[in-house]
């Protein structure tokens, strides 16, 4: 389970997470939709410990991520992360990139960590792509590629920040689809994500961010047809 | 225009002239060699803002940048000298080439290191990569491949600029046709042969360093 209780961030004078609690029970799969510059992206990166936070407490199946004596790198190792701007390592073949952080991180041995990245292509559709450069690919495939390469690690959660919103609009609903498989396989994600048939459809639970705080959140379909504060119905008005 | 060209003075001393092609190549390959890991350390220093380190390496590679080689190889030589420190001409040449490859390199790190877009470093750490292992597998390789033709186009330079010896009495390449041009008057023959050589020399080292690109980086970046 993923607890967030109480967490504010600031960078510089600016407090981006005013109070934020939200809990993710396993196999839960949990859309943060808002504005940009609302928090949603920041949440996630406090969650895998890539930002500090300054006040509250994040705790990844009871362990305190934020702990001065937690070992952050074993940690996100459990945690799947998945950018915006997909981030493969342009000077590795896909099946590399894959590879990398099973043998490295997990020091698998090669063989292994070759096996279970091909599995992992595969299951995202990139069987065929393995010796290829990821800047040769469409930015869907490389943002599939990043899906891939996250679900090699075997992570018991995986974080989405926004992984559709660089995409050119025909490339989307391959990666869509991807995140539709998984959700059915019972992964636990929690996707900051501007798809609102996205969240409406595959997330159990929807969290609409405004101005650094939690404004709404409820059962998937019920937040994004039927909302109930103004704030969350002014915002859908807009993005429909 | 009646000069008359004389080759054989000049085929006869070939193998005088491969010494000092010899001795070009050493003191360049060692100038870049020291340059390289003097660049880096200033390059860090310069990067991590620690003041006396940043101050030291800002200084150097303002000098190096924008005063003439020749000033550097006369500082070495003569302007060390008056202070009681006497270099040889090859040492002298050596420390001004260290000095500016030095100063060119750090520059031309500082910019490939920043050039690593920030999203790398959190796709690696998402990862759960250390920072070791970040720097190891995911940021060097790449920056390796962004400062590989500028650190080449150094080391030509260096080669080219070694010839600047000539002016402290260093035998390598146009010291020695210097000193043969004057023994013989065989002044054109001397200077063509060795233009010819520091022809071959670079293009020998622009195609090796090519084929070792071809080997060492097989994506495109």
């Amino acid at each position: 389970m993923i607890s967030v209780q109480n967490v504010h961030k600031s960078f510089g004078d600016l407090e981006v997470l005013k109070g934020v609690s939200l809990d993710v029970k396993k196999g839960e799969v949990v859309s943060v939709i808002g504005g940009s510059g609302s928090g949603k992206s920041t949440l996630l990166y406090c969650i895998n410990a890539i930002e500090s936070i300054n006040k509250g407490k994040i705790l990844v199946d009871d362990v305190d991520v934020h702990a001065k004596e937690t070992n952050k790198d074993k940690l996100r190792q459990k945690l799947g992360m998945v950018f915006q701007q997909w981030n493969s390592f342009p000077h590795m073949t896909v099946l590399e990139n894959a590879a990398l952080a099973p043998q490295i991180v997990k020091k698998m041995s090669k063989d292994e960590a070759i096996e279970i990245a091909k599995k992992e292509l595969e299951h995202v559709g990139l069987g065929d792509k393995f010796d290829v450069y990821p800047t040769k690919m469409s930015g869907g495939q490389q943002q599939r590629l990043a899906i891939a390469r996250a679900l090699a690690m075997k992570p018991d959660y995986m974080l989405l920040d926004e992984v559709t919103s660089a995409l050119d609009p025909e490339l989307v609903g391959e990666v869509l689809d991807t995140l539709r498989l998984l959700a059915e396989e019972g992964m636990t994600m929690i996707c900051v994500t501007h798809e609102m048939g996205f969240a409406r459809d595959v997330s159990d639970r929807v969290a609409y961010f405004h101005q650094g705080v939690i404004a709404e959140i409820g059962e998937a379909r019920q937040v994004i047809t039927d909302p109930q504060n103004p704030l969350t119905q002014k915002f859908l008005s807009k993005v429909r | 225009m009646d000069y008359e060209f004389h080759w054989n003075v000049v085929f006869q001393n070939i193998p005088q002239l491969l010494n000092g092609a010899f001795v070009t190549l050493h003191v360049s390959v060692l100038a870049m060699l020291l340059g390289v890991v003097i660049a880096i350390l200033l390059a860090i220093a310069k990067m991590n803002n620690s003041k006396p380190f940043c101050y030291v390496a800002t200084v150097w590679v303002e000098i190096a940048r924008n005063t003439p080689a020749l000033f550097q190889i006369y500082m070495a030589y003569f302007g060390l000298g008056a202070f009681g420190i006497h270099l040889s001409p090859y040492l002298a040449v050596l420390c001004a080439l260290v000095f500016i490859n030095a100063g060119y390199l750090t520059e031309t790190f500082r910019g490939g290191f920043q050039s690593i877009p920030s999203t790398q470093y959190s796709a690696s750490k998402s990862l759960g990569m250390t920072s070791i292992q970040t720097y190891r597998y995911i940021i060097l390789p790449q920056m390796l491949r962004r400062i590989y033709h500028p650190m080449t186009n150094q080391f030509v330079w260096s080669i080219l600029m070694s010839s600047l010896g000539i002016l402290v009495g260093m035998s390598e390449l146009s010291g020695t046709t210097q000193r043969l041009q004057s023994l013989s008057f065989r002044t054109l023959e001397f200077f063509i042969v060795a233009a010819v050589m520091y022809f071959v020399i670079t293009k020998l080292v622009l195609f090796g360093s090519s084929l070792l690109a071809r080997r060492l980086f097989k994506g495109e970046i």
